[in-house]
């Protein structure tokens, strides 16, 4: 028996790798497979706020991340926009991350393509509509170093953005037409895996004061909790269960929610893999307390 | 001169930002405005220096045949590439800038749309999906019970891990993801929040002193 723990001790982390690949590639398969998701206080309040506008209100939504949190952070951008197109609030859209404008478009005309088809949500029946550029969404894409700009925001979104990412200027843009800075919006929600976050409570929501919610990676997330407790942020989705209550409330299964099972499985696995590191360690532990040889 | 000059400037911009952010009057909201309508040009000439400085060091890499040089040839066809998709249009039309009249150019170039679709978003998103595999083999190796502190912190991270798991039943997972919630908004929060503090007060520090002069190594040593 300790023998076995001294060689499972001792396992090649090429073994971890495997283990965790096929878990992941069998679970993604296990489509009927359910994750309960309860959904906790932080996310509620994001879905409120949205759900609670009236029609014709406007947000502002920020798509701060790279390709490389897409798998995290995409899901949240595809239930939030749909869920504000379904329900009439128009989006003014910026992407103040360097990889981040050929995604955000990309997740744009996706959202715009769903919500062509009618659906039901939540027991209310939403028709199928056409959602259009300058109207019902702005994209104003991206321009560099991401604090001036959200100062520049602050004070008034034709400074560093005079015209969309299209090339229409902003004054031909009929949403533009009363909403001058981010404190013209209802909220703004920003989505990254960055120090963007930073900026946006340093430069944004503390000199302009605005309802402010972010986005998070499931690592940066824990860092941010300190600023909702603070009332700075309204709320706040970490990684792939924020987006996936997200998805629950909305009553919207997407991306989040078909990640959950996997992520669950793989979570599984490195219990299973911590558990028996730890067993063997207490085992070959006092082994050496006995005078053993590991 | 050539030092005093800058110690100048960045005393009375620094200081002046700082004061302005406490004056609600409409000049200084005015001089404000302009400060920020010039710091994207300046920033400009930083990005200008970093293509400049890539585009150097990767060519004499090639030149001189430095350690894995070859990699340097990619780079730089990434780069230029990617700048000829953004100023051309799927015709090889030549635009400065995005206009809606035109189909196709800039980053909607297909040419641009295709890099970035297949050759960036895979390379990034590759990336960091390996960071899942070294973090889960790394947890195996490194997440022992060794003392009270570890066992704490590996009874934290087992709860937050488990905290949607549907195996327990509704009973115990109602009470997993309640001792999440309490986890993070009670001893993250405080832990987080003496961090923040602590690195808020050393920005004001360290911005005070550059401002004042007394930190110069952003000038270098010259």
């Amino acid at each position: 028996m300790k023998a076995t723990f001294e060689k499972l001790m001792l396992l090649d982390r090429r073994w971890v790798f495997l283990a965790l690949a096929v878990v992941g590639v069998a679970s993604y398969s296990l489509k009927d497979f359910q994750v309960p998701i309860l959904v906790t206080n932080e996310s509620r309040q994001i879905f409120a706020a949205i759900d609670e506008l009236e029609e014709g209100a406007t947000i502002f939504l920020s798509i701060d991340y790279d390709p490389n949190s897409l798998a995290e952070l995409h899901p949240m951008t595809y239930a939030i926009m749909e869920h504000a197109f379904r329900r009439g609030v128009r989006i003014v859209i910026t992407s103040l991350s360097t990889n981040g404008p050929g995604m955000a478009d990309e997740a744009i005309r996706a959202i715009a393509d769903s919500v062509r088809i009618d659906r039901e949500y939540n027991g209310v029946m939403y028709p199928g509509r056409e959602v259009v550029n300058g109207v019902d969404y702005a994209f104003l894409g991206y321009k560099p170093y991401p604090a001036i700009v959200i100062l520049a925001m602050g004070q008034d979104f034709r400074i560093p953005f005079p015209a969309d990412y299209y090339g229409t200027p902003l004054e031909e843009l009929p949403l533009m037409e009363n909403v001058r800075n981010l404190s013209s919006t209802e909220c703004v929600i920003v989505i990254t895996g960055t120090n963007i976050a930073d900026m946006w409570l340093a430069y944004g929501q503390a000199r302009q004061g605005f309802p402010l919610a972010f986005g998070l990676t499931g690592v940066s997330t824990a860092q941010y909790y300190p600023y909702l407790n603070s009332g700075q942020l309204f709320g706040l989705l970490g990684g792939m269960l924020g987006a996936a209550e997200y998805e629950q409330l909305a009553d919207n299964p997407g991306l989040a929610l078909d990640g959950m099972r996997v992520q669950l499985f793989l979570h599984w696995t490195i219990i299973i893999f911590i558990v028996i590191g730890n067993v063997g360690f207490f085992v070959t532990r006092k082994r050496r307390g006995a005078g053993g040889n590991v | 001169m050539k030092r005093q000059l800058p110690f100048f400037l960045v005393f009375v911009f620094g200081a002046f930002m700082a004061i302005q952010y406490f004056v609600p009057h409409k000049t200084s909201e005015a001089i404000y405005e302009f400060f920020i309508d010039i710091l994207p040009i300046i920033g400009v000439f930083a990005l200008a220096l970093g293509i400049w400085s890539l585009t150097k060091v990767s060519v004499d890499k090639i030149r001189y045949r430095r350690e894995n040089w070859q990699y340097a040839i990619f780079t730089l066809l990434g780069l230029f590439l990617m700048i000829l998709f953004g100023f051309t249009d799927e015709n090889w039309g030549f635009h400065w800038r995005m206009s809606p009249e035109v189909a196709g150019e800039g980053t909607d170039n297909p040419n641009f749309r295709l890099l970035f679709n297949y050759v960036m978003i895979p390379i990034q998103a590759t990336m960091f999906a390996l960071l899942a595999f070294f973090i889960a083999s790394a947890s195996y190796r490194a997440f022992r019970a060794r003392n009270l502190l570890a066992t704490l912190l590996l009874i934290a991270a087992l709860i937050l891990m488990l905290r949607f798991t549907p195996f327990f039943g509704d009973w115990i997972g109602l009470r997993l993801s309640e001792t999440a919630t309490w986890l993070m908004n009670v001893p993250n929060t405080a832990a987080q929040r003496a961090i923040v503090m602590g690195v808020g007060l050393g920005l004001v520090a360290t911005a005070l002193k550059v401002v004042l002069g007394i930190e110069r190594d952003y000038m270098g040593r010259g």
